[in-house]
């Protein structure tokens, strides 16, 4: 009866199954901590995160792997993927704690056991080459967050959120499941490798294809968070409680990011002509309205709610200028601008939502811009840390949003959509004045509130990291740079 | 030739000087933040001495290179040079930043350290700009010196600060990105090149030429400012502490017109020729109509804000003439304006900071309380207004003497301003000091201590010296000068 079965290669999942076995682990040993602050189950994570990177580097070979029936990938753009992502996680966790411990609902075992399963749902999108393992990573992420979002149960708005983020949510899997069994119909396969080669060797029914499409784009925009398919951002980020706001609004658009590639450019490249033009209209929409809707808000976590729509959009230009009439010279370039767009972002949010649960403190969330007003009085360091933040998030020079900017902008000049450029750079602009604005808050009002920050000292010292690393790789961005793109040279 | 990286001392030991200075915390610290301040722009302004005493006059290219790779990802080099135009305004950089920690000595009283290391940071970031040859290097600090003056405004400004922060950050902010959109355009069609220096050699049609050279006309007008995109100039002097205002006339306007010579001349060299009837209508229209302009405001400020935009009027005018004399008389205007733009609004400052107020209307009679401040004021007045043996005279006299040549009824209009110019300056000086003593408050003026004396004749001095004896100052730009208008001369289509 098992004569045809083969134990698959498991060493390129190996940090997947590490995972996998400590979270079950954490789980089982959170059962047996007395301990109020949990400091067990905390240092168990962050060392099962530090775990997986040391796994990573281990078992990284640079080559292009399959494994489990080409079901799995694993190549040098999933490794470096991968180690920024367990970087984020620890990041996030550590950023967490102290919010956590603070908020009775939310010190639970379960915290941290969810964002590990939601680390492994991004893991295995990240390494997916076929459409149901993209689905089972995206579900397992998408179902720890609904739970992590819900999760401070007496908070209205945080159920609503959730609530709304679950239903949103659902449609986007259908949305997205919808497209995948069209392309299946259209070629026979649902290997994202088996797709391309089908695609290449032609005889496809193009309208099948491309209604397939429609719906894939769909789906994964929503993941992304793009317009029109941006309703959810908001209101979740604003609704999550802060320390889950950071996980939602960092780590995934990683992995978002991995799917898109997966996806469009690893299976779908020969149709680039079909989906870059949808993508141009989300990106182009997602700059305007992201950027636009930000300058009317008053919550400090709904305006990077639209900042973060109007990065994505940003970012989705790396994308739409990787193949110019059939032309895939300008590929690398644009697809690692794209990648080094998203590191950046992924640093810059971090910091930013690290610096809210710094100022926040045990029954105050510092989630209204008002909170910020004279924070250069109370404490100058972070005013200044905050400042750097924001200026690089409007992608002033000398920090990391510049040249993440700049990288992207310079693929988009290069595949000669010089309109598009002068776009992004007009919607950039009228960005600037609500980052602008963060930093008059800071430092040209009077504080309305003069506690002392209260933070402790190792998150004071890791938000002081984020924001000055966001300066250092302004001045120094060629390693992630040249990172990105031979990660990229290597797997595509 | 020294082998110290002077440049590179330039830009990062005012940057340095800054960082330390913020380490000493609250205002408890202010006159150790002072001090610290005044030996960094001092220890700042000396290594930049060499570059004028060690500078080869014969050689029209760049001196004191450095080149080292900075992002080899995108060919981007951390590439410094200076020649005898952009040589000056490294010192005069360095120089106004000693005049502007001294100026803030005792009027700034609310948050010294950043206040003192908001300026450093800014003069070490202008360095920067002026020695910049590569692309991308030029624009990140072209574009990083808009956050301290933003702050600067912001922080230490008058009761409209807000709106002119933002209005000067996101008017400049438009201006450069439209810049970085053409650099990376002149990046790709020199195939992978940031040098400043090679495109200066590239071949490129008359089409994308006119594209660019509008790329960047729209970035430096807004820089220099050029009517009609001028308007943010006037809220953020009135708006500025006396410092700002000092930076912002006698540095940072003059960064927009350097843009002209480092890039919209030599890489566009024919759209040059064929726009040139515009640059030079807008610079007629800031000579002549913001003359005007500035004759009729009620606040001091704002008048000699509008009087910079008038004389920037002639930089840009001498610029497009394509002449030897004309480049050089506007880089005489250009350093001269630096000093007596600079000493015109310290001495706004002077009164501002005993009466607070700016309106002409509120003075008449100081020179009775304050006889040493009002012949001071009146030597840069005078200047202001292009007083033969003052640096003012100077620019202005070659511009228009170039502009004779180039065409009358442009001479014409251009000279015309000598007398607008004699007439808003010397009208408000006569408003201000002579006549009776109008009200108790110029009543109760107390003359310039040592402090006040001693910045304001340093910077009679310089404008004196420069109103005289130009030379020192001219000859280091021929040999560059004549090597722009070579590179301006030849043709770039192919």
């Amino acid at each position: 009866m098992f004569d045809n079965f083969v134990v698959p290669n498991l060493l390129p999942a190996a940090p997947e199954i590490f995972l996998v076995v400590m979270a079950l682990a954490i789980l089982m040993i959170d059962l047996l901590v007395k301990d109020s602050r949990r400091t067990v189950t905390f240092a168990l994570t962050q060392l099962t995160l530090i775990g997986c990177a040391a796994i990573q580097f281990a078992t990284s070979t640079g080559e292009i792997t399959y494994t489990f029936s080409n079901m799995f990938v694993d190549d040098l753009m999933s490794d470096l993927l991968k180690l920024f992502l367990y970087m984020t996680v620890v990041i996030v966790m550590f950023y967490s704690r102290g919010y956590v411990i603070d908020r009775e609902a939310m010190n639970k075992g379960e915290y941290y056991v969810l964002a590990l399963f939601a680390t492994l749902g991004m893991m295995v999108m990240i390494s997916a080459n076929h459409f149901l393992t993209i689905y089972i990573g995206l579900e397992l992420l998408s179902l720890s967050l609904y739970a992590m979002v819900a999760m401070n149960r007496e908070s209205v708005v945080s159920t609503e959120a959730a609530m709304k983020y679950f239903v949103l949510g659902a449609l986007a899997s259908g949305l997205l499941l919808y497209g995948m069994s069209m392309i299946y119909g259209a070629t026979g396969t649902l290997e994202i490798t088996g797709i391309a080669e089908r695609l290449y060797g032609g005889g496809v029914n193009k309208t099948v294809m491309v209604f397939g499409l429609v719906f894939l784009v769909a789906g994964l925009a929503f993941k992304l968070g793009v317009v029109p398919f941006h309703m959810w951002i908001p209101d979740v980020y604003h609704g999550a409680p802060t320390s889950v706001t950071l996980f939602i609004g960092s780590a995934p658009k990683l992995a978002a990011f991995a799917i898109v590639m997966r996806l469009l450019v690893n299976g779908l490249i020969t149709m680039a002509q079909d989906w870059q033009a949808m993508l141009v209209i989300l990106s182009v929409l997602s700059m305007a309205i992201g950027n636009l809707a930000a300058i009317a808000q008053t919550n400090f976590k709904r305006m990077l709610a639209y900042s973060a729509i109007s990065h994505m959009g940003f970012m989705l230009l790396g994308i739409v200028t990787g193949v110019v009439g059939g032309d895939a010279r300008y590929a690398l370039n644009a697809y690692s601008s794209a990648m080094f767009y998203v590191i950046a972002y992924v640093l810059m949010s971090a910091g930013t939502f690290g610096m809210i649960l710094l100022m926040s403190r045990a029954g105050f969330e510092a989630d209204e811009l008002e909170d910020l007003k004279g924070l250069n009085k109370r404490s100058p360091w972070f005013a200044g840390i905050m400042l750097m933040l924001m200026f690089s998030m409007a992608g002033v020079p000398f920090f990391i949003g510049f040249f993440a900017k700049f990288s992207v902008l310079q693929a988009v000049v290069a595949a000669g959509y010089m309109w598009l450029a002068i776009v992004a750079v007009l919607f950039s602009l009228i960005g600037a004045f609500y980052y602008l604005r963060v930093v008059k808050l800071m430092y040209f009002d009077a504080p309305a509130d003069e506690t002392p920050l209260s933070a402790g000292m190792d998150m004071r010292i890791l938000v002081s990291v984020n924001g000055l690393a966001v300066a250092f790789l302004g001045i120094f961005p060629q390693v992630i740079m040249s990172l990105c793109a031979y990660a990229l040279l290597r797997s595509l | 030739m020294s082998t110290y990286p002077l440049l590179s001392l330039a830009i990062w030991i005012p940057i340095v000087a800054g960082l330390v200075v913020l380490t000493t915390g609250g205002d408890r610290n202010a006159p150790l933040a002072r001090m610290l301040a005044l030996i960094g722009a001092v220890v700042a302004f000396l290594v930049t001495i060499p570059l004028w005493t060690n500078f080869d006059v014969a050689n029209g290219g760049m001196q004191f290179v450095e080149l080292k790779t900075w992002i080899p990802r995108f060919n981007i080099n951390y590439h410094l040079g200076v020649d005898g135009i952009s040589m000056l305004f490294v010192i005069l950089n360095a120089f106004i930043t000693i005049i502007v920690v001294a100026a803030g000595w005792e009027v700034i009283e609310q948050k010294v350290a950043q206040y003192n290391a908001a300026f450093l940071i800014m003069s070490g970031l202008m360095n920067g700009i002026f020695t910049s040859l590569d692309g991308v290097l030029f624009y990140v600090f072209f574009e990083a010196s808009l956050i301290p003056l933003y702050l600067i405004i912001g922080v230490w400004g008058g009761p409209n600060r807000v709106y002119a922060a933002f209005k000067f950050f996101l008017y400049t902010l438009f201006g450069s990105l439209l810049f970085l959109l053409a650099l990376m355009y002149l990046f790709i069609q020199s195939g992978g090149s940031f040098s400043i220096l090679e495109w200066h050699k590239l071949p490129i049609a008359l089409g994308p030429q006119i594209w660019l050279f509008l790329a960047f006309l729209i970035a430096f007008a807004v820089k220099v400012p050029m009517w009609p995109v001028h308007t943010w100039l006037p809220d953020a002097h009135v708006e500025a502490p006396t410092g700002g205002s000092i930076v912002l006339a006698a540095i940072a306007l003059k960064l927009g017109a350097y843009g002209f010579l480092r890039f919209s001349l030599p890489i566009a060299p024919d759209a040059s020729h064929e726009l040139s009837t515009l640059v030079i209508a807008l610079s007629l229209i800031a000579v002549v109509y913001i003359g005007f302009v500035a004759l009729v405001q009620a606040d001091m400020k704002k008048l000699v804000a509008y009087s910079s935009i008038a004389h920037m009027g002639f930089v840009t005018l001498g610029f497009f003439m394509f002449s030897a004399m004309g480049i050089e008389g506007a880089l005489v205007q250009m350093v001269s304006h630096g000093f007596v733009s600079g000493a015109m609004f310290f001495c706004i400052g002077v009164m501002y900071d005993r009466v607070h107020s700016r309106q002409i209307a509120d003075y008449g009679g100081v020179v009775n309380k304050m006889p040493k401040f009002a012949a001071l004021f009146m030597l840069f007045t005078m200047a202001n207004a292009g007083l033969p043996a003052t640096s003012g005279f100077v620019g202005e006299f070659m511009v228009i003497l170039g502009a004779v040549k180039f065409n009358f009824w442009v001479a014409f209009a251009a000279a015309s301003s000598m007398v607008i110019g004699a007439a808003y300056s010397l009208w408000m000086y006569k408003r201000v000091i002579f006549g009776d003593v109008a009200n108790h408050h110029v009543e109760e003026l107390t003359d310039i201590n040592k402090r006040e004396f001693a910045i304001l004749a340093v910077l009679a001095v310089a404008t004196l010296w420069m109103g005289i004896y130009p030379q020192p100052f001219t000859e280091v730009m021929h040999a560059s000068v004549n090597d722009l208008l070579h590179h301006v001369a030849i043709s770039k289509i192919q």
